[in-house]
């Protein structure tokens, strides 16, 4: 059993919840009945779901995507590679990720051209370079709308692009993960690698902001 | 008719609600979810296509409400019966081979800058054809290579590999007069959904492809 940090998730991550109601006490349960179930019968074990979620919450993330854009800004060679095969040219990198199964492709953005991704039909997402998608993005309103008024939709994102950019929405429909490679920020053509990773948002990987923008 | 998760175009679902540091999981029976979700497909109990095929068939309602771990944990519960998971003593079926690009025999029957046609279709099962883009018509900018497809992959009617297509539409061929100007969506298409955009006719449109 590994239930040592049960009802902690509740207060670790310093927001208000409303009172937690029956329906998420009820899925709670369904889930525990499941995986009872599944171990005894040998289907999964403990021990690999706590695995796969550690590696999940603790190792993988957008960081990895942050690190993949920066060195594309600083080595032609490398943003060349990337947008030709992806998955070889992030093992370049040598980054904690996840399975390798979905291959990645990546979309760049320049001065006329703003990419932007989403899945419709589900919640496809490179999870495996940047980790699990936020809730906005897996949210019907987000997949519903970004196809149809993406440009009314980065607005409320912050980001308010001219009539002039083209705007191109991506809709992962099959196993090709897409991630966004954005426009090198103004003003950062000093900056070290790093200093670069940093400006590389969650967001401005999906597309819905720029690198550098400040966050709403 | 799409089913409820066919959601691009819908209008009416309300605002886009983002969450300000917002952690991996909200929730531990979430973390559970995921793990077992993961844990099953890489046993391979549940090939991805039969898993999205369990989400697809949940209460439209309680899809629209639900979390996006609630619709995990209901496919699970209703698609490992269906797989035999839970019978003491079973094995999971053979591994597929890894991944999901995949040989195809026949060339490709589209090429880099084809017009093509989506075709109408009505599939009562899984397919990876959103509806808004059933019937138009846009540019392969991709001709991306053979992949699993997924309208038989989630029945138990094999891999069937099929070559797959970027094809890009403008949003006045999507949406009509009143779209967004200088803006396109991008969507990949296996072959079966498509046609040549010279091609179309009524009866090409009606016919049975799966």
């Amino acid at each position: 059993m590994s239930h040592e940090h049960d009802h902690d998730d509740d207060h670790e991550h310093g927001h208000a919840h409303e009172p937690r109601d029956a329906e998420a006490a009820r899925l709670a349960l369904r889930a525990e009945a499941l995986e009872a179930l599944l171990v005894e019968r040998g289907v999964v074990q403990r021990e690999s779901i706590d695995a796969i979620v550690a590696r999940y919450e603790n190792e993988i993330g957008p960081l990895n995507g942050a690190r993949v854009v920066a060195r594309a800004w600083s080595d032609a060679g490398f943003k060349q590679r990337l947008l030709s095969d992806a998955r070889a040219a992030i093992a370049e990198l040598s980054l904690p990720t996840g399975d390798q199964a979905t291959p990645i492709v990546v979309i760049e953005n320049t001065p006329g051209v703003h990419n932007v991704v989403v899945c419709t039909l589900c919640s496809c997402y490179p999870s495996s370079l940047l980790g699990l998608p936020p809730r906005w993005y897996k949210s019907p309103p987000y997949r519903a709308r970004v196809v149809r008024e993406p440009r009314a939709v980065l607005r409320e994102f912050g980001l308010d692009l001219p009539e002039t950019t083209e705007l191109r929405v991506w809709d992962s429909s099959a196993e090709l993960r897409y991630m966004v490679l954005p426009e090198r920020p103004p003003g950062s053509e000093s900056a070290s690698e790093q200093e670069l990773a940093a400006l590389v948002s969650r967001d401005s990987l999906i597309g819905v902001a720029q690198a550098g923008q400040r966050r709403e | 008719m799409s089913a409820v998760h066919d959601l691009g175009g819908r209008v009416g679902l309300g605002r886009i609600e983002r969450e300000a540091r917002e952690p991996v999981f909200h929730a531990r029976w979430e973390k559970r979810v995921m793990g077992m979700v993961y844990s099953v497909r890489r046993a391979g109990w549940l090939n991805i296509d039969a898993f999205r095929h369990g989400i697809e068939r949940m209460d439209p309602a309680r899809y629209l409400a639900a979390s996006y771990y609630e619709r995990w944990l209901a496919s699970l519960e209703r698609t490992l019966p269906e797989v035999g998971a839970l019978v003491p003593g079973a094995a999971p079926p053979p591994p597929a081979p890894y991944g999901f690009a995949r040989e195809v025999s026949a060339p490709a029957r589209f090429a880099l800058d084809s017009r093509v046609r989506v075709r109408a279709r009505s599939p009562v099962g899984h397919t990876r054809l959103p509806g808004y883009v059933s019937g138009k018509c846009g540019t392969v900018v991709s001709v991306r290579g053979g992949y699993v497809f997924p309208d038989t992959n989630a029945h138990g009617r094999g891999e069937q590999p099929q070559h797959l297509y970027s094809v890009r539409f403008t949003a006045r061929e999507l949406w009509g007069e009143g779209e967004e100007p200088r803006t396109s969506v991008c969507v990949d298409l296996f072959e079966p959904y498509l046609e040549a955009e010279a091609a179309a006719s009524g009866a090409a449109e009606t016919r049975d492809v799966a």
